[in-house]
């Protein structure tokens, strides 16, 4: 079964900025862009390991901090021609209020 | 449905890149129609000579296969000529017969190679070499016979003449000119490339003009000259020049002058028809070499997008022969006229020789045989109309002379194994990107960065790289002039009219500079907000509005983050000078929060390694020291020698002096990083000949140095000017790097700056100007007035906390 759990309000995310949710399974890194979507990737770069939460936010995307790959918020995947994917986690935004899938 | 039609004649390397160009601006407004009188998709028609000489196939050399056009909704008619257009109806007509109605046309027919009007030119056995049927021709003939005439000794006919020695045949290269590539060598860099070629096999004649092909059963036996000597040959290439292929431009009544007349929109005068590549007419030139129709192809692009800017101003071009073991490069006007000069070197012996002639102070051509390794560079200083004054005594050693050495001192790309290191930061081998080049069909410095990673992250092999593509792909290679290198992806703007367009229009804020400038992407990209960022902040200090979420990482927490997502902590010591209460509460901090590493900087302070993010507001606030920017690009240390307060030999207070330059600057932003040194004599222990402003004590007063690096490639400081007071220290060096954050672009050093504006212009705005001099310093003050330091504000207010704190569930 599903379980949605509450991690955040939409306020407490800077926009174009991120949130880690520490949790059992190791660090989220809660997404929000400019238009107000929110996404849920696993807070490690799939080249190496770099925290995804403190990369620079654009479009859909984020840009990896350690050493700049691009990784697409939406799947988790980096930019061709690098190749590789963090686990994504489903979110959802209810009034104003985060809930990610755990 | 898309709203209109787009048809494309000819599919080559011109077109199909417009059509690459168009796709990724405005992916939806065509419905794209391409016939192509060839049987093949696109392919790299350059790489057709390795292909010829069996160093690679035809499978590793096609750009897009049939895929790419399904992929793209693109409906493709292969092996169609057209041969009809009706521009009242606007419709072509293939052949065939096939059909298909445009809003837009797009010609890029390319060119047809010239035939001699001579007799037994259609003879079996004589080809032409343009593409992939003129190969396989040549191929299967090299399997049969054995003498091969070559006529045209220049780019294309050594090319086909190298190629079919490879496949064993007998061949002969015959030219009408007194010597090979007159158009692109001189006599002497000719003569050495004659000499190398013979080595290796090849005969020449010339000048030698021919007057017929003799057959015998049809195919061709013999050449006949003009002064009655005759040749063997059983094949014979015709490589004497090419034609603009205008036939079907003409046939429909359109402009054609050696070429399809086009404006720098490139549209011809049928507007809805744009021409590009090989067939189009340019200001009076059609060009033959990829590099400046890729330029058109991505102004083309932008204007059949309907976005209308960026024009085609015509191209400097290049020229590398493509085979292997012989590296030749041209460039430019090479033969020089009344007002030019020219520096020579010429090693008949060691097989090197190089030519660059200068006008007016800037180099406008250049020819090297046998040492092409700077060959990027002299191309770089001419595109950019650089001054050379500064650099004339060397310019002729080259780039590494300046302090440029690839990472183990390699500056020849030709020399190098495949298996040896050109990238140290990301071990990239020389083998692995040519293998990207050929096999990926990579064109530009930015394309091998993306594929390979080489010359990504330090640059410091980036020559090298260009070196490696240059004679991979020969002149379809250009490195672009840095005067109109745009921003980023998002934008076609130049750093210098962004800058200008924030300071006169008022822009005060990342989304309206965007919005003003119709940037492409709604939010830029993690390569241009920085830069915004920073641009509005130095154009608007006090009113533009900082956005933390456009700066790196390390700016937006204020330290620096590390390999495991742990941060740094460097807190600021003045001058390099500390104190035992400092010292003690370092030492409490390390044991409160358990900081596994201290480390004594290069810069003379201290380096609290491995914080977590959310401690560094509490660590900041027990330090109680100020921040030492350690993470931004902003005054980093001012260096400091113990100087004449104890120093036996010291002559001024360089410790002092230091200590009221870096509270004078210390909080603040620049392009880059800004390092400072103050010695106290000239025995220098503080190495201000490699700091951004180095200052050196002497007796009589202080000398100023500025633009040096220690980093990736050492720049030792160049002399600015000699003052006697501290106070005017601080006044030349305030006005300085006001100049450089004013002027600079974004992550330039100091020394890049330099290098692209010139000493002399620094000097006439720093030294000599004196009214000038002290607004800037002025600007910088203002600046700089009421400027916070980050971590008190941070640890004492706590203003947005979100940034540091995680979330537990
Ligand atoms: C800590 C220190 C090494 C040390 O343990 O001594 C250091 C550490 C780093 N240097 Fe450095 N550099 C340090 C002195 C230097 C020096 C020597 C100096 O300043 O006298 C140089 C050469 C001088 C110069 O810059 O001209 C130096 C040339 C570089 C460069 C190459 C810069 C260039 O333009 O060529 C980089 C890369 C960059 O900035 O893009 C760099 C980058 C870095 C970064 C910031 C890498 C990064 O982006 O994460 C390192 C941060 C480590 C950390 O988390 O603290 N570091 N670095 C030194 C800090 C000095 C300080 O107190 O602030
Ligand atoms: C062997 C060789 C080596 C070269 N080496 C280099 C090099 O090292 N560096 C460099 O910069 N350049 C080099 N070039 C030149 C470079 O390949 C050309 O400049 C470039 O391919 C021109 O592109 P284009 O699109 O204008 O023409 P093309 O690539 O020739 O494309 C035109 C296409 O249009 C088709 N076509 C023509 N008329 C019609 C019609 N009526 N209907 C349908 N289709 C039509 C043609 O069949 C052709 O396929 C080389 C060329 C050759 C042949
Ligand atoms: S360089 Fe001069 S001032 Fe500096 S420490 Fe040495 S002697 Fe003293
Ligand atoms: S760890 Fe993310 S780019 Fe290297």
């Amino acid at each position: 079964m599903t379980q949605w759990t509450k991690v955040a309000l939409l306020d407490d995310i800077p926009r174009l900025g991120a949130r880690v949710v520490h949790g059992r399974q190791g660090n989220i890194a809660v997404f929000r862009t400019a238009e107000d979507q929110v996404f849920a990737v696993e807070d490690k770069c799939p080249h190496k390991g770099g925290p995804l939460s403190q990369g620079i936010v654009f479009g859909d995307k984020v840009a990896c901090p350690l050493h700049g790959w691009t990784i697409g918020l939406g799947d988790g995947c980096a930019d061709a021609p690098d190749e590789g994917c963090a686990r994504t986690v489903p979110v959802k935004l209810e009034n104003g209020v985060v809930f990610m899938e755990l | 449905m898309k709203p209109m039609k787009l048809v494309m004649v000819g599919n080559g390397m011109a077109g199909v890149r417009t059509l690459e160009e168009l796709l990724k601006i405005a992916p939806d407004l065509y419905e794209i129609t391409v016939f192509g009188a060839e049987p093949h998709a696109n392919y790299n028609r350059i790489l057709l000579s390795p292909v010829l000489a069996g160093e690679m196939t035809l499978q590793d050399i096609m750009l897009n296969d049939v895929d790419w056009y399904r992929e793209n909704g693109i409906r493709l008619h292969l092996g169609k000529q057209v041969t009809k257009l009706d521009r009242r109806l606007r419709k072509a007509y293939a052949e065939d017969g096939t059909c298909e109605s445009y809003d837009r046309l797009l010609l890029a027919t390319g060119s047809n190679p010239v035939i001699l009007p001579i007799p037994g030119k259609d003879l079996e056995g004589v080809v032409s070499y343009r593409d992939i049927h003129d190969t396989n021709r040549m191929i299967e003939a090299a399997g049969h016979h054995r003498h091969a005439v070559v006529i045209g000794g220049g780019l294309l006919g050594l090319e086909a003449a190298n190629g079919l020695a490879q496949r064993g045949m007998d061949v002969t290269v015959v030219h009408l000119a007194e010597w090979l590539m007159e158009r692109q060598l001189d006599r002497a860099a000719a003569r050495m490339l004659q000499r190398s070629l013979e080595r290796r096999g090849l005969k020449f004649l010339l000048p030698k003009q021919t007057q017929e092909l003799v057959g015998e059963n049809g195919r061709v036996a013999k050449v006949r000259f003009a002064d009655g000597d005759e040749i063997p040959a059983e094949l014979v290439v015709m490589a004497v020049g090419i034609r603009p292929n205008t036939a079907l431009a003409e046939s429909c009544g359109l402009l054609c002058n050696r070429g399809i007349v086009v404006s720098d929109t490139l549209q011809t005068y049928d507007p809805r028809i744009y021409a590009v590549g090989e067939c189009a007419s340019h200001r009076g030139t059609a060009y033959g070499l990829v590099a400046p129709l890729f330029e058109m192809a991505k102004v083309c692009a932008n204007h059949l997008a309907l976005l209308g800017f960026g024009r085609y101003q015509g191209s400097v071009t290049s020229t590398k022969l493509k085979v292997t073991g012989i590296d030749l490069f041209s460039a430019g006007n090479f033969t020089g006229n009344e007002q030019s000069e020219e520096i020579v070197l010429h090693d008949a012996v060691g097989g090197v020789y190089k030519k660059l002639v200068i006008e007016n102070n800037q180099i406008v051509g250049s020819v090297m045989y046998g040492d092409t390794a700077d060959g990027a560079w002299y191309f770089q200083l001419m595109r950019d109309g650089q001054a050379i004054g500064e650099i004339r005594d060397h310019l002729m050693f080259g780039q590494n002379h300046l302090g440029n050495a690839g990472h183990l001192g390699q500056s020849k790309a030709a020399n190098m194994p495949d298996d040896m290191e050109v990238c140290g930061c990301n071990g990239v081998c020389k083998g692995t990107i040519v293998t990207a080049i050929k096999e990926k069909g990579l064109f530009t410095l930015e394309d091998v960065r993306k594929h390979t990673k080489a010359s990504s992250s330090c640059g410091s092999c980036t020559g090298l790289v260009e070196q490696i593509l240059a004679s991979t792909v020969g002149g379809a290679y250009t490195p672009q002039a840095s005067a109109d290198k745009p921003v980023c992806g998002c934008t076609d703007l130049t750093h210098e009219e962004v800058r200008k367009a924030i300071k006169e229009q008022r822009l005060l804020s990342i989304p309206a500079t965007m919005k003003f400038l119709s940037w492409g992407n709604p939010n830029g990209c993690a390569s241009c907000r920085p830069a915004l960022n920073y641009y509005l902040l130095c154009a608007w200090p006090h009113e533009a509005q900082d956005d933390p979420q456009s700066r790196f990482i390390n700016e937006r927490a204020h330290a620096n983050i590390q390999k495991d997502g742990t941060f740094s902590v460097v807190p600021r010591m003045f001058g390099g000078v500390t104190s035992a209460g400092d010292l003690r509460r370092i030492a409490d901090v390390v044991d409160k929060y358990r900081i596994p590493t201290i480390k004594v900087t290069g810069g003379q302070r201290i380096d609290l390694l491995g914080v977590q993010k959310e401690d560094l507001p509490k660590v900041w606030a027990d330090l109680d020291m100020p921040s030492g920017h350690a993470y931004a690009k902003a005054l980093r240390t001012v260096k400091t020698c113990v100087g004449s307060e104890w120093c036996r030999f010291g002559v001024q207070d360089s410790t002092r002096m230091g200590i009221d330059l870096e509270q004078a600057f210390w909080k603040m932003y620049a392009p880059h990083k800004v390092k400072m040194a103050v010695s106290g004599c000239p025995r220098n222990c503080a190495e201000s000949g490699i700091k951004d402003v180095g200052v050196i004590g002497v007796d009589s007063g202080w000398e100023i140095y500025v633009g040096g690096n220690g980093g990736i490639k050492t720049e030792v400081a160049q002399f600015l000017v000699k003052v006697k007071t501290p106070e005017e220290v601080l006044e030349y060096a305030g006005a300085f790097v006001q100049l450089y954050r004013e002027e600079a672009r974004y992550l330039d050093r100091t020394v890049h700056f330099i290098q692209r504006v010139g000493l002399d212009y620094v000097k006439k705005r720093v030294a000599d100007d004196a009214e000038g001099r002290r607004a800037l310093y002025q600007r910088l003050l203002y600046a700089l007035q009421g400027e916070k330091d980050p971590w008190r504000e941070r640890s004492r207010q706590a203003s947005d906390s979100r940034e540091f704190e995680t979330i537990e569930i």
